[in-house]
């Protein structure tokens, strides 16, 4: 098992290495730079600005020096928000996104799968359709109509909680609520389907008869025996998922005005800031890449029957 | 191998319908199955696919998928007592303690994601409250020793994958048995198995059967296996029994056309030629849904006479408890009569 999770953190650096490689040349292949504007900068102008961010060099020894700078941890220059690096930003916005993330995952997971359990014991009783409505709603309503309904009514009109911001101090954790319950809904309603589903599956096999006709309570059947298989499909799902979740939704975070990292996947793009865009693109694979690590290191804690060597 | 008049009677099914509703229409999947099981003895209950053995069983067990499936009339008297009128929680208490089952297919029954002695112990433990861990733990190991389990006491703390199909249905035996069932019942135990595993299977099932004095209900629809283990046969075909005789007699008396068809197919060693085609019932078994009131095997009958064709035909008697549901055993008078009471309903309609 050691030897395997060596392995498997070892794989990450070429993989790793492939995505800065193939992230870095398409971003500069790709037409338009960050200093491309309507009106043509002077001839002087520009040329200091590429001089100054090393634009004039080859393209390859440009990918030398970036690839030198990652090796030290130096995610470079924002190209756009002058000052401060690349870093600073991530350094200053992902926590923020983490911590957004895991509360709205937390949620998710608590509810779905309670709503999903439910719905799959009692098949086609009331319980049942309630709450894969409700999923059917988090599913198709977009997140920017859940938001400000959220907003209007529990910050307008009952004034329980803030509309927006992002405070640590005091009341602070009022202004996680909204946009993590906001987040979550879509999660919720995906982890409810899918538990259900898989439930539902997992009480038709052959061993849940088993379990029935050596006597056993519903309750001891479902939780004992029915859990860990009806799991696995959830387990799996959770890994991109949570990669996703807390790496910011630039929705929720228009919206509520939280500081999260999720908005500079999208300003990174408009604005062609090379450094930026490579950097979230790190931040995000090495996320997904730990979290389908987890998944799989939990998968063979689960299922006795899958074991690594 | 005879069959003791004397011997308690430990399971009576008496008329059991077990009905599926379906959007094609109801699904008599059990219509009227009467059979009784005596202390120490095993029956057979054979039939093809979809005649409503297995569905007899786990109408027993309580077991049935409801809905759609649900046991509309009869009664299963387990030492003298319905046990179709008991609350969930009292039949809980009769499920894997009294009258346990094993299952087809042992590769799927033993659940993957739990180790063998996790599995035993619980079954132990939920019917015998008062007994700890580690003399549950003590009992199920005894029990695999039993079966044939080699080094069970590091053999127990494995999961169901790292045994062979055979190993898991010697594990299902000894958790079925580990509570002193007074039936088991065993649900096609061979079938997922190889022919030599099979063999073995059975012949533990035997032993364990006389040793601890159970009761079994074998359901199969391997005659050379009832030949070789059951006192007591009962044939189905569409959800009925058509013949129910001790073993000895069914083979020596196949009263039944179904029956006589049944033995006919089994290839013999002596009898059958190399190059002769081996002998088949003719057609196929009926559609179990909404079948009209006649024969339900007329169509594939041999000896099939008009009233077949009207009217379901009677229990008889043959003597020694050999009974067969078949109109070639039935007088003029009562056939005339049926005859006239299906036209009179026919017209009706």
């Amino acid at each position: 098992m050691t030897k395997y999770i060596v392995n498997r953190l070892l794989g990450m650096i070429p993989t790793l290495l492939i995505i800065i490689t193939l992230s870095f040349f398409i971003v500069r292949i790709a037409p338009g730079g960050p200093f491309a504007t309507e009106r043509n900068l002077p001839e002087v102008v520009k040329r200091n600005i590429e001089a100054k961010y090393h634009l004039n060099e080859p393209m390859i020894q440009q990918y030398g020096r970036y690839m030198f700078d990652i090796l030290r941890g130096d995610l470079g220059p924002s190209f756009k928000y002058k000052d401060y690096n690349v870093n600073y930003y991530i350094a200053n916005s992902l926590p923020k996104s983490i911590v957004l993330g895991s509360w709205a995952m937390l949620l998710a997971l608590v509810f779905g799968i309670s709503a999903g359990i439910i719905a799959a014991v009692r098949q086609n009783s009331w319980i049942d359709y309630l709450s894969m409505g409700v999923a059917v709603i988090g599913i198709s309503v977009p997140l920017f109509v859940i938001a400000p309904v959220l907003q209007l009514f529990f910050a307008m009109k009952l004034k329980w909680l803030p509309t927006s911001g992002w405070y640590t101090t005091g009341e602070g954790w009022k202004t996680v609520i909204l946009p993590a319950v906001s987040l979550s809904f879509a999660y919720f309603a995906n982890i409810a389907r899918l538990t259900r589903s898989s439930m539902l599956e997992t009480l038709r096999s052959d061993y849940i008869r088993t379990a029935k006709a050596k006597g056993m309570k519903s309750t001891t059947i479902i939780f004992k025996h029915a859990m860990k298989g009806a799991m696995l499909p959830i387990v799996s799902y959770l890994g991109p998922a949570f990669a996703g979740i807390i790496t910011g939704s630039i929705v929720v975070e228009q919206i509520f005005r939280v500081p999260g990292l999720g908005k500079f996947f999208v300003q990174s793009s408009f604005n062609r800031d090379y450094t930026l865009i490579v950097g979230v693109v790190i931040v995000y694979s090495v996320i997904l890449i730990l979290m389908n690590f987890i998944v799989d290191i939990v998968y063979a804690q689960l299922d006795p029957r899958i074991t690594y060597k | 191998m005879s069959l003791n008049p004397n011997a308690k009677v430990v399971l009576e099914v008496k008329d059991l319908k077990t009905y599926f509703k379906t959007d094609a229409g109801i699904v008599k999947a059990v219509d009227g199955v009467s059979f009784t099981v005596r202390e120490g003895e095993t029956i057979g209950i054979v039939g093809e696919s979809g005649s409503g053995k297995s569905v007899t069983n786990l109408s027993v067990m309580r077991l049935i998928p409801s809905p759609p499936g649900k046991i509309v009339g009869g009664e299963v008297l387990f030492e003298g007592e319905d046990i179709l009128k008991l609350t969930e929680k009292e039949m809980r208490e009769i499920r894997g303690n009294k009258i346990s089952m094993i299952f087809q297919d042992p590769m799927t029954s033993l659940n993957p994601f739990l180790k063998i002695s996790t599995q035993m112990v619980e079954t132990i433990r939920l019917h015998e409250k008062h007994v700890t861990k580690q003399e549950a733990l003590k009992r199920s190991i005894e029990m695999l020793k039993l079966v044939g389990i080699p080094s069970a006491e590091k053999r127990i703390q494995s999961y169901p994958h790292q045994f062979s199909g055979g190993m898991r249905q010697r594990v299902m035996i000894a958790m079925a048995l580990s509570c002193n069932a007074q039936v088991l019942v065993a649900d096609e135990p061979t079938t997922a198995l190889d022919v030599t595993i099979q063999a073995q299977i059975l012949e533990l099932i035997d032993k364990l059967s006389t040793k601890m004095g159970t009761a079994v209900i074998l359901i199969t629809h391997d005659l050379g296996v009832v030949a070789g283990m059951c006192d007591q046969v009962c044939v189905m075909y569409a959800g009925r029994v058509v013949e129910k005789a001790l073993t000895e007699d069914l083979y020596a008396r196949p009263s039944h056309p179904y029956t006589e068809g049944l033995i006919k197919s089994v290839p013999r060693m002596d009898t059958t030629k190399k190059g002769n085609r081996l002998f088949s019932i003719e057609g196929q078994p009926p559609n179990v849904i909404d079948l009209p009131p006649c024969c339900p095997f007329h169509p594939r009958c041999i000896k099939a006479m008009e009233v077949c064709r009207h009217a379901y035909p009677p229990i008889k008697d043959l003597g020694n408890g050999h009974e067969v549901a078949c109109w070639l055993y039935a007088d003029e008078a009562t056939k005339a009569k049926a005859l006239a009471e299906a036209n009179v309903e026919e017209k009706a309609t």
